[in-house]
């Protein structure tokens, strides 16, 4: 079994790259005016619907559901999809279903395919495994053609392209056969519009990823914006979607629920421009041979873990990505995934599954624990709280022996009794006779480990205890 | 060796996994509106499409009034004959039409299964008047039929009413980006221009 490629082979931990990006102000400025955007329009679309919060707990629950049941509802979308006609795969990792859509796509001498944007496929790395196969995959969201065409990286799960503005996409779109003539967004669009038309009317065979797959019905549901979508999944004889086990509804009316939270929650809109939900194969309208790859990768690992597992609640909104104040400054492209942001810090190690890599295991570190994450999310994923048992898994990983090992069992002893907590918050307040401004620069070892690089904050004078006590006591 | 199927299986029963909550319903699956086709028309036109009302018997008035002068359009074999006004150039899917027919047609006529009155939406099922997919997907132009009996107010009723055995499509304006900048344009893949007929 290979690398896990969610993850990016050879990135450096998050420290490392959020001070480079951190150093971009071209980056920022066009990360801070997107995301400034996107977190007004949410906040309203989402007051609209005065039962938000009920939803919410719906899709929490509904959910929850899928997790404790996922052997059944797999099982019955498998029978659901077969009966009407389709193909079901199934693939344990990356390499698994890469493998089986390379001998799909093989299968019908197709040399290219047209794609629909898909997470699933960018975590597994379909595109460049399909490049080895002798297979052109051509993306065909605005954003992922940007970033195709920018030989870049995606840094957003909804808009993978929103580090770049819009003079900057004009310059990329200038090796079309037909360029932008200015950089208006209708002119880009216009531009993406021409660029992909053929294409779509030529491709034998499309790829996609899937929103919901309802276990019921064998209804399968892509959700969009541009079209795109419903080129590829309307147009070539066959097609392909990969979608991750998790994604799995158990019945129908449960799509009530969703596609009311993730509009409102993702691109701000009361509803995407286009919604396709389909059945198996329908005779004589759409792609006439359907293939759906079930894939784990991670996913059943994830499963395991107590209090890390409700990140497969996720429904790639994005919503946590536009108010963390951490992803704004640093961008997507520092966290080293397909899966930035809060959600990523906390779903991307966990599918790499291995926390002794250092970069896996820094991501969870990529967040300063304000919460306003959980707050926006549509399935209420608490994502400071699995940060925090990530973070205690990596330091235990680490070993026992690290000064962080060390200061974390010895912060568990100080907090396991009120007296010892006490006395360390006098013995800390003592720390001030060694701050200079305000800031401690150098502290004995192990602390010299953390001011080796940075300072800490002195301790206060007097702590909240102690001036509760005097003051109200 | 274990197929793909049973380990993925197997990994799942082999976790201690969490005992399945009540999934509450509490939320609004019906939602009240004074007038749900103003709030349908109003909705649409949020997204920079156009909406015209039109009383039963003036309909066929109507369609000859959007498609004058648009060139060929193309519809579904089933649309009823008063919707084929004359003076236009039709083009019917019968026998199916070839994507090149499409490509060079100016517009589509079509109906629709239900509407959303709360998000501007419609849906096509590949019902009556609505044929398949492509034929409201390639033309750039699409003029969308739709009845004040077919309207929905909330998202839960139209789940309710749809039938998920057919290739459903929800089309809430024009095709649109929000991928420059995270702001909204209209005009991209799917037809650049929507308008609505709404019928009462």
């Amino acid at each position: 079994m290979g690398r896990n490629p969610v993850t990016w082979l050879g990135s450096p931990t998050f420290p490392d790259a959020a001070r480079r990006s951190l150093g971009d102000t071209q980056l920022r400025g066009n990360l801070r005016k997107a995301t400034t955007t996107i977190r007004g329009k949410r906040e309203s679309a989402v007051a609209e619907l005065d039962d938000w919060e009920q939803l919410r707990r719906a899709g929490e629950a509904v959910k929850d559901d899928v997790l404790a049941n996922l052997d059944t509802y797999l099982e019955r979308l498998e029978s659901a999809v077969t009966e009407r006609g389709g193909v079901v795969h199934w693939a344990r990792d990356a390499e698994e279903a890469n493998r089986i859509v390379l001998d799909l796509v093989k299968q019908e001498n197709a040399d290219e395919v047209v794609k629909v944007k898909s997470m699933a496929t960018a975590e597994i790395g379909l595109n460049e495994a399909l490049a080895d196969g002798g297979v052109n995959a051509i993306e065909t969201d605005l954003a992922e053609v940007i970033v195709q065409l920018g030989d870049d990286r995606p840094s957003h799960i909804l808009v993978p392209a929103i580090h770049r503005n819009r003079a900057e996409i004009k310059e990329i779109f200038a090796q079309m056969p037909e360029p932008p003539d200015s950089d208006d967004p209708r002119a880009l669009a216009e531009a993406a519009r021409t660029y992909l038309r053929r294409k779509f009317l030529s491709a034998k065979v499309a790829i996609s990823g899937a929103n919901f797959g309802v276990a019921d019905t064998g209804s399968i549901v892509v959700v969009e914006s541009e079209g795109n979508g419903r080129m590829c999944l309307t147009l070539p004889e066959t097609l392909i979607t990969v979608m991750g086990v998790e994604k799995v509804l158990p019945r129908w009316q449960d799509l009530e629920v969703f596609l009311q939270l993730l509009p409102r929650s993702s691109t701000a809109e009361r509803m995407n421009p286009y919604t396709s939900i389909w059945s198996g194969v329908t005779p004589g309208d759409g792609p006439q041979k359907f293939h759906l790859v079930l894939l784990d990768n991670g996913r059943t690992s994830t499963l395991a873990d107590e209090v890390g597992r409700q990140a497969l609640r996720c429904i790639r909104c994005s919503a946590c990505l536009n108010v963390c104040p951490v992803y704004e400054r640093t961008g997507g492209q520092a966290y080293g995934s397909v899966y930035p942001g809060p959600i990523g810090a906390i779903l991307a190690p966990q599918l790499a599954g291995d926390l002794h890599d250092e970069q896996a295991a820094s991501l969870p570190y990529a967040s300063s624990l304000c919460g306003a994450c959980y707050e926006v999310c549509p399935v209420r994923i608490n994502i400071p709280e699995v940060l925090t048992h990530l973070r205690a898994e990596v330091v235990e990983a680490k070993g026992k022996r690290t000064p962080e090992a060390m200061a974390m069992s010895a912060a568990a002893w100080v907090f396991g009794s009120r007296r010892r907590y006490e006395a360390a918050q006098k013995a800390g307040s003592l720390t001030r006779l060694l701050a200079r401004g305000g800031n401690l620069s150098s502290l004995p070892w192990p602390g010299s480990k953390w001011t080796d690089t940075r300072d800490a904050p002195v301790v206060p004078k007097e702590s909240l205890r102690s001036w509760w006590r005097r003051n109200r006591g | 060796m274990a197929s793909a199927r049973d380990e993925i299986l197997g990994r799942i029963r082999a976790v201690d996994r969490p005992v399945s909550p009540q999934v509450p319903r509490d939320y609004q699956r019906q939602r009240h509106a004074d007038d749900p086709v103003a709030l349908l028309a109003e909705r649409i036109a949020d997204y920079q499409a156009t909406v015209h009302r039109a009383a039963t018997r003036e309909l066929p008035y109507r369609i000859a009034e959007r498609l004058d002068g648009r060139g060929t359009i193309v519809a579904p074999p089933d649309v009823p004959g008063e919707w084929r006004v004359p003076g236009v150039s039709w083009l019917s899917d019968d026998p199916p039409l070839g994507v090149s027919d499409l490509e060079e047609a100016a517009g589509v006529l079509s109906g629709c299964a239900v509407a959303i009155a709360e998000t501007g939406t419609i849906v096509l099922d590949a019902g009556r008047a609505q044929g398949r997919r492509v034929l409201t997907l390639v033309p750039d132009y699409h003029l969308c039929v739709v009845h004040a009996d077919q309207i929905v107010v909330s998202v839960p009723e139209a789940i309710e009413r749809l039938d998920p055995a057919g290739p459903l499509t929800f089309i809430s304006g024009p095709s649109a980006t929000s991928d420059i900048e995270l702001d909204r344009v209209e005009g991209v893949h799917g037809p650049r221009t929507l308008e609505v007929l709404l019928v009462h």
